[in-house]
């Protein structure tokens, strides 16, 4: 479950390079937790680092060694140069948080999780001021099954978070992806693909991962003043933020 | 004695002209807009609104800046695009309906024949004759609403729900300099 649990505690005073400063490294540690737990942030939306990596936004992708490749899964090496701030990754994450706001319903003014969102609170960051792509504008009917819990799967983003959780922790594995291509959706495991009849509850660490707007508690959106919510407080790279969830 | 400093008022640094509409939009941009306050009077030092919901200018001759908020929801809005497209040099599309669709788009969850039938037939209260409006008068609805960048192509874009003030006024203060638009992260929102 948490990827740091089988990694030896003491660091060795081994170091790599992120865009020219040093960063220490525990052996067996990834690129980005070990940046992350000093303070410097690469772009990501599907690590947490209470879970084991997954890889699939693409947004920590760097360049290592000139090559590059995803820094929530490459492990740290002694004397690696990373490259992450640079104008021409920093390019290419703006464009897949394009790809991922037209694939979705990703109206913010009316979303609870507006202010209090990972992928938005990204597209800030990277300074997104459009999304240039042909809408897809998904037709995925919301569950509203739960009495406590809401998903909105036109907001999904397909990090697994929730899948990780409810397998990892919850042991309930109550989340799955299925489908192919853009076809790709997150699924429900019951009987009839309702979360109403899961044993689901809202104390579930599954039910307060999504770093986005797809899983909503009920009857408490928009409690906190604007000016106050997360991201109004402290830009996505300020090395205090933790993770939306 | 001092030489006369009056200048010939055809002399003067033009000033720039700049036309604004709304169309699937809620003309809060426009208000937000407004909300620059007495730096309006700054800007029209410098700005000549052509039209705009703010003047009575029906028609829209050539400009240098457009500002457009608002989805594209009917064939009018296509229309009044197309035409601001071809009147202006720097089109700006402003506020989250201009560039996504925004809320409005919401609707493209629903056939649109079954919300015309609900809001004009079916709906509690109106009267047995009721029917949905059919003048050729009105602009047929589209089918989805689209973000002005499916239709036009668009230079620059501001987002929020609606842009700050100060984002307008940031905005506009870097165009009207000639510099490329940039907001920074303060200004940047989309809610």
């Amino acid at each position: 479950m948490n990827s740091s649990a089988d990694i030896p505690v003491a660091a060795t005073g081994e170091n790599f390079m992120l865009d020219g400063v040093a960063v220490d490294f525990i052996p067996g540690e990834t690129i980005l937790s070990a940046a992350r737990r000093q303070g410097r942030y690469i772009p990501h939306l599907c690590w947490h680092p209470d879970f084991d990596p997954q890889g699939s936004c693409r947004l920590c992708v760097v360049e290592v060694n000139g090559r590059s490749g995803s820094a929530c899964t490459l492990r740290a090496s002694a004397g690696a140069v990373v490259e992450s701030d640079t104008d021409e990754l920093n390019d290419q994450r703006r464009t897949l948080l394009q790809m991922l706001f037209v694939e979705g319903n990703h109206f913010c003014p009316a979303c609870e999780k507006s202010g209090n969102c990972l992928l938005q609170a990204t597209a800030y960051e990277m300074n997104m001021q459009d999304v240039r792509f042909e809408e897809f504008y998904p037709q995925r009917p919301v569950d509203a099954s739960h009495p406590d819990i809401l998903l909105d799967f036109n907001r999904c983003i397909l990090c697994e978070l929730c899948v990780r959780a409810s397998h990892d922790v919850d042991h309930k594995d109550l989340f799955a992806i299925a489908g192919y291509g853009i076809g790709t959706h997150l699924v429900i495991n019951s009987e009839s693909g309702q979360l109403g009849d899961t044993n689901m509850a809202l104390s579930d660490r599954a039910a307060d991962i999504c770093p986005v707007g797809a899983i909503l508690p009920k009857r408490r959106g928009f409690v906190t003043p604007i000016g106050q919510r997360r991201y109004d407080l402290h830009r996505v790279s300020d090395p205090n933020t933790q993770e939306a969830s | 004695m001092m030489p006369n400093l009056v200048v010939d008022a055809q002399h003067l640094p033009a000033k720039l002209r700049v036309a604004t509409v709304s169309l699937a939009g809620c003309f809060g941009c426009h208000t937000s807009f407004l909300d620059i306050d007495e730096r309006l009077l700054a800007l029209v030092e410098h700005i000549e609104f052509d039209r705009s919901p703010l003047t009575d200018i029906k028609t829209i001759g050539f400009c240098d800046i457009g500002l457009i908020e608002g989805g594209v929801c009917n064939s009018e809005n296509v229309d009044v695009l197309r035409t601001f497209r071809a009147h202006c040099k720097t089109l700006v599309a402003t506020g989250a309906c201009a560039i996504n669709g925004g809320l409005p788009a919401e609707r493209n969850h629903f056939d649109l024949g079954s919300l015309l039938n609900d809001v004009y037939r079916q709906r509690t209260g109106l009267s047995v004759s009721s029917s949905i409006p059919n003048d050729p008068e009105l602009p047929l609805l589209l089918q989805r609403v689209h973000p002005i960048h499916e239709v036009v192509n668009v230079d620059y874009f501001l987002p929020g729900c609606p842009p700050s003030a100060d984002a307008f006024w940031c905005f506009l203060n870097d165009l009207m300099a000639g510099r490329t638009p940039h907001l920074g992260h303060a200004l940047m929102h989309y809610d």
